[in-house]
C-alpha cells in the first residue's frame, strides 16, 4: 500500500545542467511506471533523487504522504537495483542478502527464512553459499533484485537493470521481474531507454526529454496517440514528414493528402504499418528504394521526390521492387504543429 | 640462425641473473654467514668455525632486548596511529570535495620531495623547544611523518577504485555512512590497504635517521643500536647478528606482499 508522489522536482548540476526540470509524477499503489527517454534525458538523476542519492535543487517527494525529500537513503523505504548489479564482491550471496536484515537486527533464523524465501522467488534456490563472481550476469542481476526485495521496500527502483545482458536473457528477466512485481504488488519505478522494455512491462510510461515530461500515459496510448512529434518519433517506428498545409491540403514534394487544419507548417506522422502502397507507372508520389523481407512481413524503404525517406510495412514484399513508382495511402495519420497535436484520424 | 638468437637471449638472461645475484643476494649471504661464524679470518673463503657464539653474546645483552622491545612498540604505535589518522584522511581525499583538497594532498606528499635530513634537523630544533627530544613520543611523531606518503597515497588510490555503486547499495539497504565505510569500502580496499599498513610498519621498523636524531641516546631502536655496534665494536659479528634479526620483519612482509600481489588487488590499489 504505497504511493509515491513527486512534485515539481528539479535538479541543477554545476555547469549549469538542468538534468531534471520541474518534474511531477504520481505513482499509484502497486503500479509499475517506466521512465523512458534518450540518453541524458535525466532518468537516472530522477530515480537517484527518489532513492536519496542526489538532493533535489527544488521540489518535494512523498511516500504515503510522508515527506522524504531530505531523508538520507538509509532511512528511506526505497530499494534500488543498479545497472551494474553493485553486489558486494567480498561477501557471498547469502551475506549480500542478509546484510540489510542484520542492520535491522532481525533474528538469525528469521534472516535465514527470509533470505531462502527471496532466493526462491528469484529462482536461485540453494545459491546462498556462492560467491558473486561465480554467478552469471543474469544470476547476479537476480541477486541484486533479491537484495532489494528481501527488505520489502515500499518503492522499488530499477535503473536499467538489464542493460548489460544479452537480448534473450533481457526478455526473460523482464517477464520475471514483471511477474514478481505483480505478485508482490510493489510500487515500482523503472528506468530504461529501451522502448520494448517500457511497452511490455509498464502500467504507465513517462517519456522524458531534457529533464521534462513529454507524455505520461498507458503504453498502448503512448504508442497510438503520441502527444508530441518527439514521442511519435521515439516510440516505435514513425514516419515524420515535415510539410505545409494550404487550403486543407498537406503537401510535401509531390505528395499531398487532405488535412483539415488551418494553413501553415505541419508535421505528418504515419506508422509504417498504417501506410498502404500501390505500384503505379505514372504520377508516382515516391520511388521504392529497398525491399526487406522479414518472413512474416516486409518493409519497403521509399523516397519521396525530394528524397525524404519513408518506411512502409507490407504483407507481400514480393510485389515490390527497387526503382518502382508508388502512391501512398495512409490509413491513420496524426499531424503536429510545433509540439501540439492538431489533427488525428 | 634461430637457435643462435635464442642462445644469445639466454645468455643475456644468465648475465642478468648473475649480476642480480651478486648485487642483492651476495651481501645477504656474506652478512648471514658472518652472523653464524665463530671464527672467520683472512684469507679463508669460508669461516674457520661456525657456531652461535655471537648469537648467545648478542642476545645476552640487555640493551639488545630493550631495543627490540622499543622497536616493536614504536613500529606498532606509529603504524596504528598512522592508520587511525591517514585512513579516514585518505577516504576524505578519495571521496569528498572540500576547499584546499589538492593543496592539502600535495602537502602530505611534499615532505618526501625534499632532502629528508634537512627537514629532520629543522623538526629536531622544534622538538628541542617542546622537550620532545629523547622521548618515545618524540620518535613516534617524527616517524609518523615518514609513514604519511604510503598511508595516504596508496589508500587514496585503493578507495578511489572501490565502486561507488556498492557503497550506495549499502546505504540503500540501511547502512549509515560509517557502517558503509566499515563493512563495504574498507574490505573492498582491504588487501591494498594491508599492503600499505605493512609497508609503513616495516618502514618504521627500519627507520634510523629520525629515530637517531630525536631518540638517541635515551630511546634506541634496533637499527640505531646496530649502527652504534658497528661504529663502536671492531667485532663484525655483533652487527651481522642484529642485521639478521632485522630481516625477520622483511621476510614476513615479503610473504604477505606475495599473497597480495598474487591476488591482483595490489595493482588495483594503484588504480589499475
Ligand atoms: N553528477 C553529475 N554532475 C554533473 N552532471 C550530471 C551528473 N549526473 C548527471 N549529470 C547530467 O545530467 C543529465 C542527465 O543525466 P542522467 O544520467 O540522469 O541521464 P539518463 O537519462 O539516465 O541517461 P542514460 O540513458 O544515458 O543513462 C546529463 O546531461 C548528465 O550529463
Ligand atoms: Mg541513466
Amino acid at each position: 500500500m504505497s504511493v509515491l508522489k513527486i512534485k515539481e522536482i528539479s535538479k541543477i548540476f554545476a555547469g549549469p545542467v538542468r538534468a531534471v526540470d520541474n518534474f511531477s509524477l504520481d505513482v499509484a499503489d502497486g503500479e509499475l511506471v517506466c521512465l523512458l527517454g534518450p540518453s541524458g534525458s535525466g532518468k537516472s538523476t530522477l530515480l537517484r533523487m527518489v532513492g536519496g542519492f542526489e538532493t533535489p535543487t527544488s521540489g518535494v517527494m512523498t511516500i504515503d504522504g510522508e515527506d522524504i525529500t531530505h531523508v538520507p537513503p538509509e532511512k528511506r523505504p526505497t530499494g534500488m537495483v543498479f545497472q551494474s548489479h553493485a553486489l558486494w564482491t567480498h561477501m557471498n550471496v547469502f551475506k549480500n542478502l542478509a546484510f540489510g536484515l542484520k542492520l535491522r537486527k532481525v533474528a538469525p533464523d528469521e534472516i535465514k527464512r527470509r533470505v531462502d524465501g527471496v532466493l526462491d522467488l528469484v529462482g536461485l534456490n540453494g545459491y546462498g553459499t556462492r560467491h558473486v563472481a561465480q554467478l552469471s550476469g543474469g544470476q547476479q542481476q537476480r541477486v541484486a533484485l533479491a537484495r532489494s526485495l528481501v527488505l520489502e521496500p515500499k518503492i522499488l527502483l530499477l535503473d536499467e537493470p538489464f542493460a548489460s545482458l544479452d537480448q534473450h536473457l533481457r526478455e526473460r528477466l523482464r517477464e520475471e521481474v514483471r511477474d514478481i512485481q505483480q505478485r508482490l504488488k510493489i510500487t515500482t519505478l523503472f528506468v530504461t531507454h529501451g522502448q520494448d522494455e517500457a511497452l511490455s512491462m509498464a502500467d504507465r510510461i513517462v517519456v522524458m526529454r531534457d529533464g521534462k515530461t513529454e507524455q505520461i500515459d498507458r503504453p498502448d496510448i503512448v504508442y497510438r496517440e503520441p502527444q508530441t512529434p518527439f514521442v511519435a518519433g521515439f516510440i516505435g517506428t514513425m514516419n515524420l514528414i515535415e510539410g505545409t498545409v494550404s487550403n486543407g491540403i498537406f503537401s510535401k514534394a509531390g505528395y499531398s493528402t487532405p488535412l483539415p487544419v488551418s494553413d501553415g507548417p505541419a508535421i505528418l506522422a504515419v506508422r509504417p504499418e498504417a501506410l498502404d502502397l500501390s505500384v503505379v507507372t505514372e504520377n508516382s508520389q515516391g520511388k521504392v528504394h529497398r525491399v526487406t523481407d522479414y518472413g512474416s512481413h516486409g518493409l519497403v524503404d521509399l523516397e519521396l521526390l525530394d528524397s525524404t525517406r519513408i518506411k512502409a510495412m507490407v504483407s507481400h514484399p514480393d510485389l515490390f521492387r527497387a526503382g518502382q513508382g508508388v502512391t501512398l495511402a495512409p490509413r491513420a495519420i496524426a499531424a503536429y504543429r510545433g509540439n501540439a497535436v492538431i489533427h488525428r484520424a | 640462425m634461430n637457435t643462435l638468437v635464442h642462445r644469445r637471449a639466454d645468455w643475456t638472461g644468465i648475465i642478468m641473473a648473475v649480476v642480480l645475484t651478486l648485487v642483492i643476494v651476495l651481501p645477504l649471504i656474506v652478512v648471514g654467514t658472518w652472523a653464524f661464524a665463530n671464527v672467520w679470518r683472512y684469507p679463508s673463503v669460508i669461516p674457520q668455525e661456525f657456531g652461535l657464539r655471537f648469537w648467545y653474546q648478542t642476545l645476552a645483552r640487555a640493551d639488545v632486548w630493550t631495543s627490540i622491545g622499543t622497536s616493536l612498540t614504536l613500529s606498532l604505535t606509529v603504524t596504528a596511529l598512522s592508520a587511525a589518522i591517514c585512513l579516514p584522511a585518505a577516504y576524505a581525499f578519495a571521496r569528498m570535495e572540500f576547499p584546499g583538497r589538492n593543496i592539502l594532498f600535495f602537502s602530505f606528499l611534499a615532505g618526501h620531495a625534499f632532502p629528508k635530513f634537512g627537514l629532520l634537523v629543522a623538526i629536531a630544533g622544534i622538538f628541542l623547544q617542546l622537550n620532545l627530544i629523547g622521548t618515545f613520543w618524540g620518535v613516534v611523531l617524527i616517524q609518523l611523518v615518514g609513514t604519511l606518503l604510503f598511508m595516504i597515497w596508496i589508500p587514496v588510490a585503493a578507495f578511489q577504485s572501490v565502486d561507488r555503486r556498492m557503497e550506495e547499495a549499502a546505504r540503500d539497504v540501511g547502512a549509515g555512512p560509517f557502517r558503509v565505510f566499515w563493512s563495504i569500502t574498507l574490505p573492498q580496499a582491504g588487501p591494498t590497504i594491508a599492503a600499505a599498513v605493512l609497508l609503513s610498519f616495516v618502514g618504521t621498523f627500519y627507520e634510523t635517521e629520525g629515530a637517531w636524531l630525536i631518540g638517541a641516546p635515551q630511546v634506541r631502536t634496533l637499527p640505531v643500536l646496530m649502527i652504534s655496534f658497528i661504529n663502536n665494536q671492531p667485532v663484525i659479528q655483533y652487527g651481522a647478528v642484529l642485521s639478521v634479526l632485522l630481516w625477520v620483519p622483511s621476510f614476513i612482509a615479503l610473504m604477505f606482499a606475495r599473497r597480495v600481489v598474487n591476488s591482483g588487488s595490489f595493482a588495483r590499489g594503484f588504480g589499475g
